[in-house]
């Protein structure tokens, strides 16, 4: 796999508000058939570089790559929200839930295939008669649905109202969705958050199955510190929109930074931190 | 479970079943067979009907039971339905089915059923007109979230240009519809493009603008749209090139068929073509609702940022629900001119648009029936307090808090998914 180019590569990625850095000259990598995970404490940046990636933020300098199979090296930062998704592929899941509640869950399903629908439909003409190739790719459309409705077992409410749906199974009918829309990067916004022991245990096997499987990209942001050590492949810690750390979890776990980033700091390492705070008031 | 359960549960259901469909039958019946108009002593007088109401009903619950019957015992009814008949969000699906059954039977049947009485067929075409624009407004308002206080304006660019082109350039019924519907649906997008960024308030306060600026464009370009007095004298959509008058050039109506001339057929003709054209509306809405289009409006309206995320077009999908809101509203305004012969920007004040909406909020956001029966309520509401017409307006307020009081969701707030997986408990 390392061989290979990497699906994703940011370079010193900056997003500032006003006079606040949200991200500061932060370059990553992610691979195809792995599982990335972005970790930080609260404000430290994460979701503000999930927007960067997807086209809901421009950036302020930098860029970011994406690896597209067939359309060759695509800058993601200069591309927008919509064709992130249509063409860069690159799909996400939001960290408040953002499913169509008040339709069915598989009609949600069916959304996330729109482009491919919409393009059979000819303008809704060939739609409105049925044609035969219409039916045939809203058929494709049905199978594939099904496919991953089973795949996240939530097959049995597949014609309730999503929003009607326990916070649980919400969480996992987002992620069937994504994988409705054919990502070749998923990019997931804390996708265990309100998830009972169990059910994250049940996302870290499905996560980790869904990189090797489909050999799929996929980008983490979690605060569950039990699912990123079991499912992450690579890991970088952001704190005050800097990348403090990065590399497998093991190294990851055992790093002071980190540990002090997260757990604030003592004696030894406040020096340390002082300093680095010094540097970024300085930028 | 036992063979006798099953009977028993399934007479159950079929009685609740037919129940559901004489109220049905009930509310549409009320105003249209319960009450009637006479001449009286005193210009028109009220009167009641109750036992031909109260047969209407029961031919409802009868025959709705014996319909059942039937197909159970011709096995046209499948076992799944009856399976499917205990999840509760089914089951008010079947019955509003038949309940729109029901209604168009009856919109077919009412010029039979009040041979004669013109009034009543000219206050059901002023429904039906009401009950397209409702369908048309319902896409842009119910589907697509969109909230359009404008949308008489659409209304009004259908009706000026069959007005005007009829009048100048001779072009006929026919040929007009095509063109105005898609010049309202140009204006649907002129006034869409502009507002893709804006939501609930602040949209309702520029389409509202929009409404005004084309009434005050027709008030104030007298030249070509008369100004304040309007276009007089368009002509009446003709039957497949027959003319609907006493005497013409070439044949009419009338000389063609053998009958003697009556105004009375060209008020059945008026209304049966407006019952064609809203049922075609019906059909075409409820199409695209199932298409890729209809499940993006409502996504939309749901959630827009999720749709980007989906890659969805936000842009077009929000335009298109425009453009096809406002072509609905074009068809219907070509042919409220045919109708009337006569149009003004009096026509089309705001108190239309407001009409409008309240008929698909009233109705429940998105149901198609729901349209229809808000839309009966409302037009045929204040023709019955014609008498007392110092409190009419005073008790058509009162009877619409009370509705979204006691159902805030509308008359029908059930949504109907537009696929439905296979198998399982829910099979359609």
């Amino acid at each position: 796999m390392n061989a290979a180019k990497p699906l994703l590569s940011v370079e010193s990625l900056t997003m500032q508000f006003g006079g606040l850095r949200a991200i500061e000259d932060l370059s990553m990598t992610a691979r195809a058939g792995e599982v990335t995970s972005v970790i930080g404490p609260n404000g430290a940046g994460k979701t503000t570089f999930f927007n960067c990636l997807t086209g809901f933020y421009k950036p302020t300098r930098g860029c970011v790559k994406l690896t597209h199979p067939h359309h060759g090296e695509l800058r993601l930062d200069a591309m927008r929200n919509v064709h992130v998704a249509r063409v860069g592929q690159v799909v996400r899941t939001f960290q408040n839930i953002r499913l169509f509640p008040r339709m069915t869950v598989l009609e949600n399903l069916m959304i996330a295939q729109h482009n491919v629908l919409q393009e059979a439909s000819r303008l809704s003409i060939a739609g409105m008669f049925r044609s035969k190739s219409y039916r045939r790719a809203s058929e494709k459309a049905m199978e594939n649905a099904l496919t991953w409705l089973e795949r996240l077992s939530v097959r049995d409410i597949a014609n309730k109202p999503a929003g009607d749906m326990p916070y649980g199974v919400q969480r996992r009918v987002e992620i069937a969705r994504a994988m409705c829309a054919d990502p070749i990067l998923l990019c997931l916004d804390e996708p265990a958050a309100g998830l009972n022991p169990r059910e994250s245990a049940e996302l870290t096997a499905l996560l980790t199955a869904l990189s090797r499987e489909q050999g799929i990209g996929i980008l983490l942001i979690e605060h569950d510190m039990s699912v990123v050590m079991k499912v992450s492949d690579h890991i970088v810690v952001l704190n005050h929109g800097k990348k403090i750390a990065e590399g497998p979890p093991s190294t990851i776990k055992a790093n002071p930074d980190v540990i002090s980033a997260y757990l604030g700091e003592d004696d030894e390492t406040s020096s340390r931190h002082e300093a680095a705070q010094e540097k970024s008031a300085h930028a | 479970m036992s063979s006798t359960a099953t009977q028993e549960m399934n007479l159950h259901f079929r009685v609740k079943d037919a129940l559901g469909a004489a109220v049905v039958a009930g509310l549409v019946g009320l105003p249209m067979l319960g009450l009637t108009t006479r001449d009286g002593a005193s210009g028109l007088e009220v009167q009641t009907r109750w036992a031909l109401l109260a047969v209407f009903i029961a031919v409802a619950f009868t025959g709705r039971i014996t319909l059942q019957m039937l197909l159970q015992r011709f096995r046209l009814f499948s076992k799944r339905r009856l399976r499917a008949r205990p999840t509760s969000e089914l089951t008010g699906n079947g019955s509003l089915v038949w309940a729109g059954a029901a209604c168009v039977t009856f919109a077919v049947l009412l010029p039979a059923l009040f041979a004669g009485n013109r009034y009543v067929v000219d206050t059901a075409t002023t429904v039906l007109i009401y009950v397209m624009l409702g369908w048309g407004l319902n896409v842009v308002v119910g589907l697509a979230g969109l909230l359009d206080l404008g949308y008489v304006a659409f209304y009004a660019v259908g009706a000026y240009t069959y007005g005007l082109l009829s009048t100048h350039f001779g072009l006929g019924f026919w040929q007009c519809l095509p063109i105005a519907g898609g010049l309202a649906a140009t204006f649907g997008v002129l006034l869409g493009y502009p507002t893709l960024r804006l939501r609930g308030d602040y949209l309702a306060i520029v389409t509202l603008g929009f409404g005004e600026i084309i009434r005050l464009v027709l008030v104030n370009w007298g030249d070509v749209t008369g100004g304040p007095n309007g276009i007089s004298s368009i002509p009446k959509p003709t039957f497949f090139g027959l003319p609907m008058q006493a005497s013409g050039d070439g044949p009419t109506f009338a000389t063609v068929f053998g009958l003697d001339y009556s105004p009375g057929q060209r008020v059945i003709f008026l209304y049966y073509l407006i019952l064609v054209l809203a049922l075609l509306t019906n059909l075409l809405v409820s199409r695209l609702r199932r298409l890729p289009v209809g499940r993006a409006w409502e996504a939309v309206r749901e959630d827009e940022i999720a749709c980007k995320a989906m890659g969805i077009n936000v842009t077009n999908v929000k335009l298109s629900a425009f453009a096809t809101g406002a072509m609905l509203a074009g068809f219907a305004g070509v042919f409220f001119a045919a109708r009337q012969g006569f149009i003004s920007p009096e026509s089309f004040t705001f108190s239309e648009s407001a009409t409008i909406l309240a008929i698909v909020v009233l109705g429940g956001m998105g149901s198609q029936l729901g349209v229809v029966l808000a839309a009966s309520l409302l037009v045929i509401l204040p023709e019955l307090g014609r008498d007392f017409s110092e409190y009419r307006m005073l008790l058509f307020g009162i009877a619409m808090v009370v509705i979204m009081v006691v159902r805030p969701g509308g008359l029908i707030s059930h949504r109907r998914a537009t696929v439905r997986a296979p198998g399982g408990e829910a099979k359609p």
